[in-house]
C-alpha cells in the first residue's frame, strides 16, 4: 500500500513537467505538422537560462521567492527570443517541403543547439537546489513529500487548463483550431496563417522551456538532458496521439507511472518501462489513444 | 548507366583503390578503411531514405555489428576478419528483420524517433552492462585472414583492402537494387504509398524489407569498424554517432553511393582536424552543414555529376 | 447460365458515418459481370465513399461487401486489389517525381504474381512495352519520360486510370474520370477512356457528372443522395425519375 502510494506519488510528478514540455511539443505539431527534435534542446536551455538567472537574482539579493520569477522570466526569455528566430528565419524557409526534409532541419537544430549550450555553459553540472526547498515539506499520507513537487503538479494542471482553455473557448484559440484543422481552408478564409504558426511555435517553445526552468532545481543541469527530454516526451505524445491535450496529459502520467514503478520496482528497467507502454499502446492502437485515423480525401 | 556499366566501374574504382592504397601513408590507410566501414552505414541509410523515411537511429545495428563481432573475438575465439564481419553483419540484420517489420508501420516522424530511441535504450543497456565493459567497452587484438595475423603495415593494407572490396561490393549490390523493381518501389511509396497499396504491394514489408538491408549494412560497419580500430564502446549506439550516419547520407544524396563514400572521407578527414580547430563544437559545425546542405544543395553532393533528372526537389506541387 | 446470374460486386446493407455526416445508409449494390454501371449524386452524396468502402479505404460500419461471393468486407486495399477490384481516383493519386512510364512500371511490377524482384530491372522483361502500350492507349505515351508533375492535370487523370489497368481487375472503379475535362472534351475523353478499357476490364463501375456522359456510356445507373441510394435501373428510367430530376440532375436533364 505504501509503496503503491509512493510510485503514485512519484510518477504524478515526474507526469507533471513531463507533461508541461510534451504539451509545447504535441501543439507545435498539430498547429505545424512539425515534430520538433529540438524541442528537448530548447528544454535545456529553459534550465541553463533559469539556473543562471537564479543564481543572478541571489546576488541581486533577489531569494527565496524571487527564484520563481526569475526562473518564469528565464521560461518567457528563451521563448520570445528562440520562439520567432527559429520559426521565422529557419523553419520556414523549408515550409511545404517533403516531411522528411522537416524532420532533419529540427535535427540539425537540435546538433547545433548541443553544442551551443556547452560554448555558453560549459560541460560542467549547475545546481540551483534553493527554490526546491521554498515550499518545505508535506506530510500526506504518513509520507514526506517535498512542496515543490506539489508545486509543480499544480502548474502542470494550470497550463494544461490554460492551453485548453485558450484554445477551446477564446476567439484567437479556435482560429489555432481553424488551422490545425485546415491550414488551406482556414488561410483562404482570411485567417493570417503566418502568425498562427509563429504564436503556435513560440508558445509551444515556452512550454518547452518553462518545463526546463521549473525542473532545474530538482536537477544536476548539465549537457545530455535535452536527449532524454525529447526521448521521453515523444513516447509521451505517441501514446497520448499526435496533436492532443487530453492525450498528452494521459500520456505523461502514463509514462510517469511506468517509469516510478520501475524505479521502485526493478531500477535496472528504467527506461525500458517507458517504451514498453509505449510499444503495448501502438500495438493496440498505432495512432495513439486520443487520435482518430484521419483518412484523406481521395 | 547500364547494370553492367555499372558493375565494371564498381570494379574499377575497387581496383584503382587497391593501387592506390599501395602508396598512402598509414595514417591516411587507416582514415580510408575507417571512412569506408562508417561510409556502408550511411549507404543503409539511403536505402531506407529513398522510401521518405530516416533513421536517426542506425548507431544500434551499428553497434549490434560491433558487439557481435567484438565478442565473438574475445569470447568465442574467432579471429578471422571475414568471418567476424559476416558474424556481424548477420547479427544486425536478424535485429533489423525482428524490429524491421514493427518500424515499418510508422511514417517519417514517428519512424525517426522510433529509431532514435531504440538507439538510446541500447545505448543505456550497454552502459549498464559489465559484462561488456560498461561506458568504457574493451578493446579487441588484431584478428587474422586467412590464419595470417594482421600485424604492421602489411596489416593495415589487408584490412584497407578488405574494407574497400567488402564495403565496395556491398555498394554495388545496394545500386543495383536500387534500379530493381523492389528500388523503384521505394521511391514510389515516397512518392504515394496510399497508391501503391492501392497497386496491391504492401508498403510494410517493402519497408521493413529496406530496413533489414539497413540494418545488414549498418552490422557490415560496425563489424568493419572494431576490426580496425581494435575497440568498442557503447558510443557507437549513441546518437552523435547516428547523427553523423544521417550527415553522411544527406551530404551524399541518393543520387550515387559513391558519393556516400565520398562525404564519408570528408567526414573523417575534417574530423581528424576538428580537434585542432573546434573541438568543442562538432556537433554545432555538423548541424550547420546540414542545414546549408539542406538548403543549397538539396540532392547533395552525388547530384553534381550523377543528377538524373532536373525534377526539382521542392516541387511539393500537388499533395494527393 | 448460373455464372450470369451470380453478380461480381454484391454489396448489402453498407452504412458509413462520419460523425453527423451520414455518406451511406442501407446501400445495397449489385453489379452483374460485364455491366458498365454507372453512380451519380451531387456533391457529397457518397459516390466516392462507396468506392472507397468496396476497395477498402474505409470500413463500413455495417453490411457486407462480396467479390464473386467472397466477404471482402474491410480487407486492405492491397488484398482487395490483389483480388481483383481495382480504381482510379477522383484526385489522382500518383507519385509525382516519377515519370508517367516510372508509374506504369510501379503498376506492372506490383501486379506481377511472384512478387518485387531485389535484381531485375523494372523495365526489363517486356514490361517497358507494356508499360508504353497502355500509356498508348490513353494517349499519353508522348509524355512517357517527363516526370508527373509537370503533366498537366487532365494528362494524370488518364494516367491514373491507365495504371489501374495493369492489373486487369475483374472490376474496375473509376471515381470521375472526365472531372477536369472541359465540356466540349468529355466525350472524346469518356470515348477513348473506354476504349482503352475494354480488353483490359469489363465489369466497370464510374462515377460521372455529366448527365450526357451518364447516358451515353452507362447499362444502368444509379443515384444516390444524402448517402442513400433513391433510384436505380437503365439510364432512360433513373435519369426520368423526379426525386433524381429534383436532387441530382437539377432539372437540366
Ligand atoms: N474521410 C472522411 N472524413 C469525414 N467526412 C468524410 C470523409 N469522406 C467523406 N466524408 C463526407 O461524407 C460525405 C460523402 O462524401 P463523398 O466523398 O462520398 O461524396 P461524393 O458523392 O463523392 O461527392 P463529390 O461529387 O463531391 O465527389 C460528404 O459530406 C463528405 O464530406
Ligand atoms: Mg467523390
Amino acid at each position: 500500500m505504501q509503496l503503491a502510494l509512493t510510485i503514485l506519488m512519484d510518477g504524478l510528478i515526474y507526469a507533471s513537467w513531463l507533461f508541461v514540455v510534451a504539451l509545447g511539443l504535441t501543439l507545435v505539431f498539430g498547429v505545424l505538422k512539425i515534430l520538433n527534435i529540438a524541442h528537448g534542446s530548447l528544454y535545456a536551455i529553459g534550465a541553463y537560462v533559469a539556473a543562471s538567472m537564479v543564481t543572478l537574482f541571489a546576488s541581486w539579493g533577489l531569494g527565496g521567492h524571487f527564484a520563481l520569477i526569475a526562473m518564469l522570466l528565464a521560461a518567457i526569455g528563451v521563448a520570445l527570443v528562440m520562439g520567432p528566430l527559429m520559426e521565422r528565419y529557419l523553419l520556414r524557409l523549408f515550409y511545404g517541403r517533403d516531411e522528411v526534409v522537416l524532420l532533419l532541419v529540427t535535427y540539425a537544430l537540435f546538433l547545433i543547439l548541443e553544442d551551443a549550450v556547452k560554448l555558453i555553459w560549459g560541460v560542467n553540472p549547475y545546481y540551483v537546489s534553493e527554490p526546491y526547498q521554498l515550499f518545505g515539506n508535506v506530510a500526506f499520507a504518513s509520507l514526506f513529500y517535498v512542496g515543490y513537487d506539489f508545486a509543480l503538479i499544480g502548474l502542470a494542471v494550470v497550463c494544461g487548463i490554460a492551453v485548453w482553455f485558450a484554445l477551446n473557448r477564446t476567439r484567437s484559440g479556435k482560429v489555432v483550431l481553424a488551422v490545425i484543422f485546415s491550414r488551406e481552408m482556414s488561410a483562404s478564409m482570411g485567417v493570417n496563417v503566418d502568425k498562427v504558426h509563429m504564436i503556435a511555435f513560440t508558445l509551444g517553445i515556452f512550454l518547452a522551456a518553462l518545463g526546463g526552468a521549473f525542473t532545474a532545481p530538482m536537477i544536476s543541469v548539465q549537457p545530455g538532458i535535452s536527449v532524454s527530454v525529447i526521448i521521453v516526451s515523444f513516447a509521451v505524445i505517441i501514446i497520448g496521439g499526435l496533436g492532443s491535450i487530453e492525450g498528452a496529459a494521459i500520456g505523461a502520467v502514463i509514462v510517469g507511472l511506468a517509469r516510478a514503478a520501475a524505479v521502485h520496482l526493478m531500477p535496472e528497467a528504467e527506461l525500458f518501462s517507458i517504451y514498453l507502454v509505449m510499444a503495448a499502446v501502438l500495438i493496440f492502437r498505432p495512432e495513439g489513444l486520443f487520435q482518430r485515423a484521419a483518412a484523406r480525401k481521395i | 548507366m547500364s547494370r553492367t556499366v555499372l558493375v565494371l566501374v564498381a570494379a574499377g574504382l575497387m581496383a584503382a583503390l587497391l593501387l592506390i592504397g599501395l602508396a598512402l601513408p598509414r595514417w591516411l590507410l587507416f582514415l580510408v578503411t575507417l571512412a569506408a566501414s562508417h561510409g556502408i552505414v550511411s549507404v543503409g541509410i539511403l536505402v531506407i531514405m529513398r522510401g521518405g523515411l530516416v533513421s536517426f537511429g542506425q548507431g544500434l545495428v551499428f553497434a549490434i555489428g560491433g558487439y557481435a563481432a567484438a565478442l565473438s573475438f574475445t569470447q568465442l575465439g574467432i579471429t578471422d576478419v571475414i568471418v567476424l564481419i559476416l558474424i556481424g553483419t548477420a547479427a544486425a540484420a536478424l535485429v533489423g528483420a525482428a524490429v524491421g517489420p514493427l518500424l515499418a508501420r510508422y511514417t517519417g516522424i514517428f519512424f525517426g524517433m522510433l529509431t532514435l530511441a531504440l538507439s538510446m535504450v541500447a545505448y543505456g543497456v550497454l552502459i549498464k552492462s559489465p559484462a561488456v565493459g560498461g561506458s568504457d567497452g574493451f578493446n579487441i587484438p588484431r584478428g587474422t585472414l586467412f590464419g595470417v595475423r594482421l600485424e604492421g603495415a602489411g596489416g593495415d593494407y589487408a584490412l584497407y583492402a578488405l574494407a574497400i572490396l567488402v564495403t565496395g561490393i556491398a555498394a554495388t549490390a545496394v545500386a543495383l537494387h536500387t534500379r530493381s523493381a523492389r528500388g523503384l518501389m521505394t521511391r514510389a511509396i515516397h512518392g504515394n504509398g496510399l497508391r501503391v497499396e492501392y497497386l496491391g504491394t504492401s508498403v510494410q514489408s517493402v519497408m521493413a524489407i529496406n530496413f533489414t538491408i539497413a540494418a545488414a549494412l549498418g552490422g557490415l560497419g560496425g563489424a568493419l569498424t572494431i576490426v580496425a580500430l581494435g575497440h568498442i564502446e557503447p558510443t557507437f549506439a549513441f546518437w552523435t554517432q547516428s547523427g553523423e550516419f544521417v550527415f553522411v547520407a544527406i551530404l551524399a544524396g541518393s543520387h550515387s553511393v559513391t558519393a556516400v563514400f565520398i562525404a564519408s572521407l570528408a567526414l573523417e578527414l575534417v574530423r581528424s582536424f576538428s580537434n585542432l580547430y573546434f573541438p568543442n563544437t562538432w556537433q554545432m559545425a555538423l548541424g550547420l552543414f546540414l542545414l546549408a546542405i539542406i538548403l543549397f544543395l538539396p540532392a547533395g553532393i552525388g547530384s553534381l555529376w550523377a543528377g538524373r533528372r532536373k525534377a526539382s526537389p521542392s516541387s511539393g506541387g500537388e499533395t494527393p | 447460365m448460373a455464372g450470369d446470374t451470380r453478380p461480381v460486386l454484391s454489396a448489402r446493407g453498407l452504412a458509413k458515418s462520419f460523425g453527423a455526416v451520414v455518406a451511406a445508409a442501407e446501400v445495397t449494390i449489385e453489379v452483374p459481370a460485364g455491366e458498365k454501371l454507372c453512380l451519380i449524386g451531387s456533391n457529397g452524396a457518397g459516390k466516392t465513399t462507396f468506392v472507397n468502402m468496396v476497395t477498402g479505404y474505409l470500413t463500413p460500419d455495417a453490411g457486407t461487401i462480396e467479390l464473386d461471393g467472397e466477404t471482402i468486407t474491410g480487407l486492405a486495399p492491397r488484398t482487395i486489389a490483389r483480388k481483383g477490384i481495382c480504381r482510379s481516383f477522383q484526385i489522382p493519386q500518383l507519385c509525382i517525381e516519377l515519370t508517367a512510364e516510372e508509374n506504369m512500371l510501379v503498376a506492372i511490377a506490383a501486379a506481377e504474381p511472384r512478387g518485387l524482384s531485389f535484381w531485375a530491372d523494372p523495365a526489363a522483361g517486356g514490361r517497358d512495352a507494356r508499360a508504353r502500350e497502355l500509356l498508348d492507349r490513353f494517349g499519353i505515351a508522348a509524355m512517357a519520360d517527363r516526370p508527373v508533375s509537370e503533366m498537366p492535370g487532365g494528362m494524370r487523370k488518364l494516367l491514373d486510370i491507365a495504371m489501374a489497368l495493369a492489373r486487369r481487375p475483374r472490376l474496375l472503379l473509376l471515381d470521375e474520370p472526365t472531372s477536369g475535362v472541359s465540356a466540349e472534351e468529355k466525350f472524346p475523353a469518356m470515348d477513348r477512356v473506354m476504349e482503352a478499357v475494354s480488353g483490359q476490364a469489363s465489369t466497370i463501375v464510374f462515377v460521372e457528372h455529366d448527365m450526357d456522359i451518364v447516358r451515353g456510356y452507362a447499362d444502368r445507373v444509379i443515384a444516390f443522395y444524402s448517402g442513400r441510394v433513391i433510384s436505380d435501373g437503365t439510364p432512360d428510367h433513373v435519369l426520368s425519375d423526379a426525386e433524381v430530376k429534383r436532387y441530382v440532375s437539377g432539372g437540366a436533364a
